[in-house]
């Protein structure tokens, strides 16, 4: 486990909200030299608290208006190999993320569509027809915020 | 809007934000020049919004995450505004998300171990503002997670 101090936490915080600000301006706002910070995010880098960067992109801007979660249950169970279920969920483009979980549901899918007839047709050509899918529970999102966490 | 060449450049830039324009214009066969123009672009019509650095939790010694899935009191006229308001002050919850559906506001949670989470759940998440119900989802892994759109 990496422990942080607090010039690290204020770097780790400044790249979450923006990964393109240089080492130089970084440095500049904390009272660091460039190489001492450059230092910093490299160790922070390789010990994989930075596990890398996320392009943020206007989804609507780009003719994704829906984003739905879906709660998905397998059915049968010890019948279906997750293997299977998992590629071939992993596998549809409109699917952005899939979370094993433990609790009502087994998977949690987000799935963007570009609105709520192409999710249905997602939903019926892409879900409901992979290896073992039973119960699905679609919410949409409404709003979503990204919090710094517990670095502050 | 966009043609093919837009799309090419943001297909290989999701796949990858820390190319330079060189290596995206190489990726796309494009000139330089151009890949640099059309992210400009991009950029101003705010299709890019930006970069963020993604953290790993885990790597920092938060090894427990669970999904938080909350049906609020709506018969009180401000539930969403206070709960947010209220969940926002919490140093673990992570992320927030509303909903149409069953499901009213999940909270993204992350905690030590699972003590800590015990610990977070009783003392700063069952004393949040308006809960009708609660369900929690703990997260075992994560499959696909780079929240590429298919463009």
């Amino acid at each position: 486990m990496t422990e942080l101090d607090e010039i690290d936490r204020k770097l780790l915080r400044a790249l979450a909200q923006d990964a393109t600000q240089s080492a130089g301006a970084l440095g500049r706002r904390f009272g660091l030299s460039q190489p001492a910070t450059w230092r910093r995010i490299r160790r922070l880098e390789e010990a994989g608290v930075i596990k890398g960067r996320r392009l943020r992109l206007n989804a609507e801007a780009l003719g994704f208006g829906v984003t739905v979660f879906l709660g998905v249950k397998l059915a049968r169970k010890g019948r279906v190999s997750l293997e299977d279920f998992e590629r071939a969920v992993s596998a549809i483009p409109e699917v952005q993320t899939v979370e094993h979980v433990l609790g009502l549901y087994d998977y949690r899918l987000r799935v963007v569509a570009r609105d709520l007839s192409d999710f249905e047709r997602i939903l019926r050509r892409r879900i409901m027809t992979l290896p073992g899918a039973g119960e699905v529970e679609a919410n949409v999102l409404l709003s979503e915020e990204r919090l710094p966490g517990p670095i502050g | 809007m966009l043609d093919d060449i837009d799309r090419r450049i943001l297909r290989h830039y999701q796949a990858d934000p820390s190319l330079s324009a060189g290596e995206l214009a190489e990726r796309c066969r494009i000139t330089s020049g151009v890949c640099w123009r059309r992210i400009e672009k991009m950029q101003a019509a705010g299709i890019i919004q930006g970069q963020e650095a993604v953290i790993d939790w885990a790597a920092l010694g938060f090894a427990v995450e669970v999904s938080l899935r909350v049906t609020l009191d709506k018969t009180q006229p401000r539930a969403f505004d206070d709960f947010i308001e209220a969940a926002r002050k919490v140093p673990e919850v992570i992320e927030i998300q509303t909903f149409l559906g069953r499901v009213d506001v999940r909270l993204s949670v992350i905690a030590r171990d699972m003590a800590h989470y015990q610990q977070l759940y009783r003392d700063r998440i069952l004393t949040l503002p308006h809960i009708a119900d609660i369900e929690a989802l703990m997260h075992i892994a994560r499959l696909k997670r780079d929240e590429v759109l298919p463009v």
